[in-house]
């Protein structure tokens, strides 16, 4: 246990470092920090930047020889509807130091528009692909940003919170009546059936 | 043949569409193939056939009742799908597992790897053309499925890790049949290097096919055994230790297996199939040495269930499974579904090497490829 918690307060000191020399080398474009370490639901580090600087701070992330963080483990979005914000998350570790880091960066729900990471990563261009699929959010520069799972005539981006399906696709329906209620409706039928006989049901 | 051509260029070049419904291309994935003759000069893939939108299905049901669908991620390896998702719960929840929890999920992981990497292998050297490895592995898979299904119940979407633990305790008869089958597919595996692994024509088709350098390897999030295929020493177990791994790892003499070139180059589509081959073999030391620490942990003690589960706040669970380090990424926000849940997975990263990695091959040697990155649809499109 103790050495595990010496683990904890090195990943969050080394947190603190990075972020301070991030600061240093792009002024303005961090926005807050959090080192980790702070219990359940909050163990990972990460650093929140300002949208138009996300490609020059992955890159630095990804080039800096004391750091090299040279695996994109991740990027995803979380749709945060209520603060009106499409939160864009791009998980890295780094395999020469054995380090992780989340950076993370918030575009507005209207226009959700970001710079492409797949110059950096080769697996970026799939992973915005799927992320634009879904959430809709448009990786500028992306050298063939099409949708990644759903059809290419898809209408809408299905895990926005607010997405409602379309009753059909293509002329076929998007959802089919509960077996449940059809196994109701059929047991129903055959009381009324029995009643109207004036036996019993079964 | 079952590519059909659906359209024909000016000139010798076509456009073959390779998929959906192809039994070489490990289910349901499209290539379209643009070749002269057998010679291609790109495979695109195209996926999306298997999509079942887990992702989705996680914010419509509860953390615990999200269980069975992780499943589904990865049919082929269920259970370190399972495990995933317990520990990015737990982590996010901040619950404790009882150790005996940890050296199950240790054992159960270790033999869904085992019968996930017999389709791999056997799969491998049909889709090269040899069919009697197929029905040996699958043989063994069957044994292993059936130790699976005395503890869980389950022979394909394998379900036995839960939010807290696991969900039944192991017999001491169980143990007993699981070092018997330690015992006998130590056998097998030498059996299998016989018939397959050291088998020239094998060796002649698949040396030198398709190199991929750790750089390459790296840049594209390669994961698990295609990574180390290629020379990069990272193995999940070892270097980010998790479920009592940094314990059993040191007393069998660990050392993670890397592609070393032995028959042509560093990274190429043998060195990929010889990893596998090697993770069999420590699968069944790790499977031992936790059927044997596991005595000394009191039985019964399997799982702290939590109350009631309504966790606020992120975290990630990285596990190493069958198809590599599968990634995943939840968020509470107080409520009993989960806000967000994301699964980073192994195949899905191998996918994004295929259309670079197809120019200049053979029409048949694009197979052997995808059987050498192990991918599995459902894993890609979940």
């Amino acid at each position: 246990m103790d050495e595990k918690t010496g683990e904890e307060a090195r990943a969050t000191a080394d947190a603190k470092l990075i972020f301070e020399w991030l600061g240093a080398r792009l002024p303005g474009a961090v926005l807050e920090t959090f080192a980790g370490g702070g219990g359940a639901g909050a163990q990972d580090a990460f650093v929140k930047v300002a949208p138009p600087a996300i490609v020059d701070i992955l890159a630095a992330l990804r080039d800096e020889p004391r750091l090299r963080f040279d695996f994109l483990q991740n990027l995803t979005v979380v749709d945060w509807p209520k603060r009106g914000v499409f939160e864009c998350v791009y998980h890295l570790f780094s395999y020469p130091f054995r380090r992780e880091l989340a950076v993370k960066t918030e575009l507005p729900r209207e226009r959700p528009r970001v710079a492409s990471a797949a110059a950096l990563w080769k697996n970026a261009g799939w992973l915005e692909r799927e992320q634009y699929d879904l959430f809709g959010v448009v990786f500028e520069g992306h050298p063939d940003l099409r949708r990644l799972l759903l059809p290419d005539d898809w209408v809408g981006h299905p895990m926005r919170k607010d997405y409602v399906e379309a009753a059909a696709y293509r002329g076929m329906p998007t959802s089919r009546p509960s077996p449940l209620d059809l196994l109701r409706e059929h047991d129903r039928a055959a009381r009324d059936a029995a009643a109207a006989r004036g036996g019993k049901a079964g | 043949m079952s590519e059909i051509v659906i359209a024909t260029d000016a000139g010798d070049e076509m456009t073959l569409s390779m998929g959906p419904q192809h039994p070489s291309t490990h289910g349901v994935i499209r290539f379209l193939v643009r070749t002269d003759g057998e010679l291609m000069t790109e495979a695109i893939p195209d996926v999306g056939y298997l999509h079942r939108a887990i992702e989705h299905i996680a914010e419509k049901c509860t953390y615990e009742g999200f269980m069975p669908y992780t499943d589904r991620v990865d049919y082929v390896a269920a259970m370190t799908a399972n495990h995933v998702w317990a520990e990015a719960v737990e982590r996010l929840a901040g619950l404790a597992v009882p150790p005996r929890a940890h050296l199950l999920r240790v054992v159960s992981d270790e033999l869904s790897r085992i019968s996930s990497h017999c389709i791999a292998i056997g799969a491998m050297a049909m889709d090269i053309g040899a069919v009697t490895p197929f029905p040996y592995c699958l043989r063994e898979r069957e044994y292993v499925n059936d130790l699976i299904e005395e503890l869980c119940g389950a022979r394909l979407t394998y379900n036995y890790h839960r939010i807290g633990g696991v969900g039944w305790d192991m017999t001491p008869a169980w143990r007993d049949k699981a070092l018997a089958f330690c015992d006998h597919f130590e056998g097998v595996t030498a059996e299998l290097d016989r018939l397959v692994t050291y088998n020239p024509i094998f060796v002649k088709r698949l040396a030198g096919l398709a190199p991929v350098s750790a750089e390459e390897a790296i840049a594209h999030g390669l994961v698990g055994p295609n990574l180390r295929g290629s020379g990069v020493a990272f193995d999940l177990r070892a270097d980010r230790a998790y479920s009592l791994y940094d314990r059993i790892l040191p007393r069998i003499g660990w050392r993670t297996p890397v592609g070393r070139g032995e028959v042509g180059v560093v990274g190429d589509a043998w060195d990929r199939y010889w990893v596998r081959v090697e993770e069999w073999r420590w699968s069944v030391r790790i499977i031992r040495e936790a059927l044997d620490q596991i005595e000394q942990t009191p039985r019964g003690e399997i799982s702290n269930p939590p109350k009631k589960l309504r966790p606020k706040g992120e975290a990630t669970a990285r596990v190493e499974a069958a198809r590599g380090d599968l990634h995943c990424y939840v968020v509470g926000d107080g409520g009993a579904n989960a806000y967000r849940a994301r699964f980073r997975t192994g195949s899905f990263d191998a996918m994004t090497l295929v259309q670079e990695k197809s120019r200049g091959l053979m029409v048949a040697d694009l197979v052997a490829l995808i059987a050498s990155l192990d991918v599995v649809a459902p894993e890609i499109d979940r």
